[in-house]
């Protein structure tokens, strides 16, 4: 129900409850789009309204199968609107094509699961009548990973996990919990809270993704700094596979059995077999949370501070993030008091006036500290100290707590700037800390220069952020959109510009992927990331779990 | 070969379709006003837009105390036992040596003096202002290589200068150690942007981590345009010399690492109607020392300034991006897995990719040169030895601008110049080689009648080089389709399998002499082939080469063009099969082949005196060492060599067409 709309006085409002920015109007918001965009209201694009059955391919369903399924109970749909909710995660094609046209292969049939042993059922059918599975949490993919090979002749049956979605047990003497692995992050926050405990995993999809699918592709979370990603936090697994069942026989928290057969299962995407219990550490909840912001001059000191930072207190420092000031005025909801904003008019004066910063280069930190009440000040404390020295200024909780939010928004802006002839993603890579600089400055000209030899006529938006730090690099987020009036293949364009930004990614020493996956949207640079002998390795893996390719997402390899 | 496509199609693209910029005298402006109110114009040069801008002696210390020479000190401080701290002090005077400490003032003494000395010297300086509008763009856009020609000092005073006149950064110059023992220049060409390094540092891990850094930080930070020799020192035959690698591959490196986004490398190509060196080069090539750059010498030579030396053309070619050449080639995996601030050595892919790119860039540099008349009649003048008839050089002379011209090269003729003016006034300016007597054009030999018999061929050999560095601007213009010529002539066959043996033969044994794209000899020969045919010299078929009835002309001129090295190289060739026993040294081999054909020639049994010349001889041993006749071994005091007197038999027997070429054919012909 959340999303970004233009009110009737033309201001940008977001609508919902879910967020704290919900009803709240976005003055400035119309202008900065316009202003970046050359986009206008008055040119606006029409999606359509609602799915045309007939646009749909018919279902692949042999009969016998039918029967076999129906006689497990468990409950199933051939319905065409629910085969193409789950025919697609949130690529920028994939919303594209739900927009303006239809995929040309989708599930055939849904089936809803609701127990581990149902599931045990379903792979057991789909190897009887060779079948094609593909798993589906909670559709949040940004890796092409849930697009059915069209190539795919056998009937293609959507896993669905969402009815597996309960918490078994929590173990308050280890601090771990087993929980069925549909549940989606929000609700497993939400229910283990009411225990007065939390995993900490805060990916920014939390709010629709599940905890399978974190396993799945090695998710990574907001928080990571305190509590781990996703391969630190895991204590087991179960995993269904064509072969049988895959787990390890203890819930210790480290073991030397040879390689970590977790570390096939994180990462597979979805073509070895469908996860279905985890086991997972938990933390009491934080005693005190405080944001913070900090506002340096230019990106470039920002980052050099984010090192120092990580160098110095590491694993306590939970969040840091970095947007562009004028991205987070964008987003600044309408205040109320004027006392307030005779306040906030009187700190912008100060930052772009007497420290000579300016306004267009200028550069917002958003920090997050959880944990005892002492410790966080003395935390925040060194972390603004450290700030200082690399020309930092503090810029108040407030501004901490808008660029918190601003990530879970983020998405939405994208379905806004679609109606209005503004296509953008965002896309991810890791990179050692010497390296983050030359880049950022890179991929960005690069797609700047890229979208000058393509034809955009409007120069295009694209900033970085660093939004995760490690002790040997940083992950950083790119975003990029452009105006496509006047182009007619904005996909295709779209997709060239997205892939000569991922060579140069690669070519500057990033990675090929920090937490999105590969799915198929990456696949063409796998050999390139971990050699042929890694790709050999992973291929038969892949031979002797699924011999008959039952897990036929394609993803990966 | 896929990965030379790029480079050939490119090639291949600029040679049909040459379009090249106007000419503009920026003396002109010079002559009308004042050279003080212009030394003090107001200068805000055009920059690098990512520019943090820094002086001189900051870029030092940001050197000194960068990572890479840090771990390079820490390294040796380890290995030899020594404190860093000697080392480092070690790097610090090595930087103050290098180091240049450009000032705005000395510019501005220098665009005082520079305007007075020019005018004195030249007619005219003329430059194509849409390269320096180009160079303009480029300069605010990414890191500046610039990559002129050299054939004589002036060229980057001339260079800066120019950049000075249109309001350019001025570029940073990579300048030999040599100028430093002159007193008073050589500071002061440290103040105008000179750098020094030395003229070997190989062996030294410390000098050249510290120059490497050096020359990297300039250009990471935008802080100037850098400017250095690929042909890495002036060439005394006015013919380019064959690329060194070091600088360019230093420079290249920021892109490999991508510490910058692109970098632009510039061609420019300078030519001179009148070298100041030319007989200062002749005697060195003969083997008369060069005299040590000193500022006493520099005081002597000023009586210069009472000559004429005409005009110079600059042409500064379109910037080159890097980014797009190395585009689909380049492998850069393994400069993600060390540390950037590590040494690491080039990859064979990526030297090669460094050679390539050299090879290109003079290309470039050849492609744009100017040729004046002169350079035409000097080439007529001596397959016309000792005398021709005027009226006959003259129409000669207008018969080989047309083919010049159509082999891509790019005449300079004043327009509405009758030819007669023109070579006229070549003879005027060069009056030193050639004079007019009784109506035919002799070489001004002056005095040759008298005296013993060597020093009558030591003259003849002066005059005769000094006339050959001006045809010589032709020659690799001419190559491909000489060479076609050539291997016409050597085979006696037309089979073209058989011609194109012979033009590989003799590409690989000229291979240090002209110059040649690597590994694309097929192109080449086909490229020879089709300015050939385009000119009627010659007629192809599926399997055949023949020369046209009418052709012959163009064929016998060719060859005739390129005989005296064909001939030269036979005698070096000669001298070493007969003359070395044992192994020797380039100090040794110099004047022994060197008195071997003195030898020849005062007994009149080979006119070849271009054979004298020590770059002749330097370059055949280099082709024969590549081709494994001749084996090179280095010793503690440089190199010596080792004659195989088989293989070089076999190579005089394939020139003396006694054995045909033997070589595998080419599949693809």
């Amino acid at each position: 129900d959340s999303k970004f709309i233009f009110n009737k006085k033309g201001q940008a409002e977001f609508t919902g409850k879910r967020y704290r920015l919900g009803g709240m109007v976005l003055p400035t918001f119309k202008e900065w789009i316009e202003k970046t965009f050359g986009a206008s209201l008055e040119h606006k694009t029409t999606s359509r309204a609602s799915l045309n059955v007939n646009d749909v391919p018919p279902p692949i369903v042999n009969e016998e199968f039918l029967q076999d399924l129906r006689a497990t109970k468990i409950s199933y749909s051939q319905d065409a609107e629910d085969r193409v909710f789950r025919a697609h995660g949130h690529c920028l094609h994939e919303i594209f094509v739900l927009r303006e046209g239809m995929f040309k292969r989708i599930p055939d049939i849904v089936v809803w699961p609701v127990c581990h042993e149902d599931v045990v059922k379903i792979v057991e059918l789909a190897c009887k009548h060779n079948l094609c599975i593909i798993p589906f949490g909670g559709g949040t993919s940004v890796s092409s990973a849930l697009e059915c090979p069209e190539e795919e002749k056998r009937t293609i049956v959507s896993l669905d996990t969402s009815q597996m979605n309960r918490i078994l047990w929590i173990d308050e003497k280890n601090l771990t919990a087993c929980v069925e692995a549909g549940i989606i992050g929000q609700d497993l926050e939400k229910q283990l809270s009411e225990s007065g405990f939390c995993t900490g995993h805060e990916p920014d999809s939390m709010e629709f993704s599940s905890l399978g699918g974190w396993v799945a592709t090695r998710a990574s979370g907001m928080k990571k700094n305190i509590y781990g990603n996703i391969e630190d936090l895991v204590i087991h697994i179960k995993m269904v596979t064509p072969r049988g069942i895959v787990e390890k026989n203890c819930q210790v928290p480290r073991m030397s059995t040879g390689p970590d057969i977790h570390h096939f299962i994180m990462g597979s995407e979805g073509t070895l077999g469908v996860v279905t219990e985890v086991t997972i550490k938990i933390r009491p909840l934080p005693e005190y949370q405080k944001y913070g912001s900090v506002v340096f001059p230019n990106f470039e000191r920002g980052v050099a501070c984010l090192r120092e930072v990580a160098k110095q207190v590491r694993r306590i420092t939970k969040l840091l993030l970095w947007l562009l000031l004028f991205y987070c005025h964008a987003l600044k909801p309408q205040v109320a008091s004027i006392f307030t904003s005779f306040l906030d008019g009187l700190k912008k004066f100060y930052i772009t006036k007497f420290k000579g910063f300016d306004p267009n280069i200028l550069c917002v930190a958003t920090l997050l500290f959880e944990g005892d009440r002492e410790k966080v000040l003395q935390h925040e404390k060194q972390v603004y100290d450290i700030a200082t020295k690399f020309g930092g200024l503090a810029a108040g909780e407030d501004n901490g707590q808008r660029g918190y939010m601003l990530t879970f928004v983020i998405a939405y802006l994208r379905d806004l700037g679609l109606d209005y002839y503004v296509i953008g993603e965002s896309f991810e890579t890791s990179v050692p800390w010497d390296r983050v600089l030359d880049l950022c400055r890179n991929v960005k000209e690069r797609i700047v220069r890229e979208c000058k030899e393509k034809g955009v006529q409007f120069a295009p938006f694209s900033t970085c952020r660093v939004t995760q730090t490690y002790d040997a690099g940083a992950c950083v987020y790119f975003y990029f959109a452009f105006n496509y009036r006047g182009i007619s293949d904005p996909i295709h364009v779209y997709e060239e510009i997205e892939r000569a930004a991922r060579e140069e990614i690669l070519a500057n020493g990033g990675s090929l992927s920090h937490h999105h996956g590969v799915g198929k949207l990456r696949k063409r640079w796998m050999k390139e990331s971990i050699s042929d002998v890694g790709l050999g390795m992973l291929r038969s893996v892949k031979e002797y779990v699924d011999p008959n390719n039952i897990f036929g997402n394609k993803n990966l390899l | 070969m896929v990965p030379h496509s790029l480079f050939v199609c490119s090639q291949q693209k600029e040679l049909t379709s040459k379009k090249r910029d106007e000419f503009e005298d920026i003396l002109e402006e010079r002559r009308l006003s004042s050279d003080l109110r212009y030394a003090m114009k107001c200068y805000t040069p055009v920059i690098y837009k990512g520019l943090s801008p820094c002086k001189p002696n900051a870029i030092k210390s940001v050197v000194l105390q960068s990572e890479q020479v840090q771990y390079v000190i820490k390294q040796l401080a380890k290995e030899m036992g020594e404190s860093p701290d000697i080392i480092q002090e070690e790097a610090m005077e090595i930087l103050d040596e290098m180091g240049h400490s450009m000032q705005l003032g000395t510019v501005r003494f220098f665009a005082f003096t520079l305007s007075k000395i020019f005018k004195q010297l030249f007619q005219r300086v003329c430059v194509n202002e849409e390269g320096m509008q180009r160079l303009q763009r480029a300069i605010q856009e990414h890191p500046v290589v610039l990559l002129p020609s050299h054939r004589s000092y002036v060229d980057f005073l001339m260079l800066s200068y120019l950049l000075y006149t249109y309001d350019l950064a001025l570029p940073v110059i990579a300048a030999g150690i040599d100028f430093l023992g002159m007193k008073i220049v050589g500071e002061l060409l440290r103040r105008a942007g000179a750098f020094f390094m030395r003229r070997s540092f190989g062996g030294n891990r410390l000098y050249w981590a510290v120059f490497a850094e050096y020359v990297k930080t300039m250009l990471r930070n935008g802080y100037a345009p850098i400017e250095f020799f690929l042909e890495g020192t002036r060439s005394r035959t006015a013919k380019t010399l064959t690329p060194k690698f070091g600088l360019l591959s230093i420079v290249m490196e920021p892109f490999f690492k991508r510490e910058v986004f692109d970098t632009y490398l510039v061609p420019i190509s300078i030519s001179y109607e009148r070298i100041l060196e030319e007989s200062l080069y002749a005697y060195e090539l003969l083997g008369v020392p060069k005299p040590k750059e000193s500022t006493s010498g520099l005081l002597k030579a000023r009586r210069i300034l009472s000559d004429n030396f005409g005009t110079i053309h600059i042409y500064v070619g379109q910037p080159v991006s890097l980014r797009t050449l190395a585009s689909g080639r380049i492998n850069l995996c393994p400069y993600n897995l060390v540390p950037r601030h590590l040494p690491q050595k080039p990859t064979e892919d990526i030297q090669e990719f460094v050679s390539d790119v050299a090879y290109k860039m003079e290309l470039l540099q050849i492609e744009n040169m100017v040729l004046s008349p002169w350079v035409l009649v000097a080439a007529v003048l001596l397959q016309n030895l000792p005398a021709i008839d005027f009226e006959l050089l003259i129409e000669k002379t207008v018969w080989l601008k047309g083919l010049t011209q159509a082999f891509g090269g790019f005449i300079e003729w004043p327009d509405n110049l009758c030819a007669k003016k023109a070579v006229m006034s070549g003879l005027t300016l060069h009056s030193n080689i050639a004079r007019l007597v009784d109506g035919h054009v002799v070489l001004n030999d002056k005095g040759i009648e008298d005296g013993a018999v060597g020093e009558i061929v030591f003259k003849r050999a002066l005059v005769i080089l000094m006339c050959s560095t001006y045809r010589n601007q032709l020659l690799n213009v001419f190559v491909r389709p000489s060479l076609v010529a050539l291997a016409l002539q050597m085979t006696r066959s037309f089979r073209k399998e058989e011609v194109y043996s012979s033009f590989s033969f003799l590409r690989d044994i000229f291979s240090d002499e002209f110059i040649f794209f690597p590994g694309i000899s097929l192109k080449d020969f086909e490229e020879g082939c089709f300015l050939l045919t385009k000119c009627d010299a010659i007629q192809t078929t599926q399997q055949e080469i023949y020369p046209t009835d009418k052709g012959s002309v163009v064929v016998s001129f060719l060859s005739a063009m390129f005989r005296s090295f064909v001939e030269g190289y036979q005698l070096i060739f000669r001298y070493l099969s007969k003359e070395t026993k044992e192994a020797f040294t380039e100090k040794q081999f110099i004047p022994g082949v060197r008195s071997f054909v003195f030898q020849l020639l005062e007994k009149g049994t080979t006119q070849c005196y271009e054979a004298l010349s020590s770059d002749m001889q330097k370059n055949a041993l280099a082709a024969l060492v590549q081709l494994g006749a001749v084996k090179k071994k280095k010793m503690s005091n440089g190199f010596s060599y080792s004659v195989n007197q088989e293989a070089i038999h076999k190579i005089l027997d394939v020139f003396d067409a006694r054995t045909p070429v033997q070589k595998p054919m080419a599949a693809r012909l």
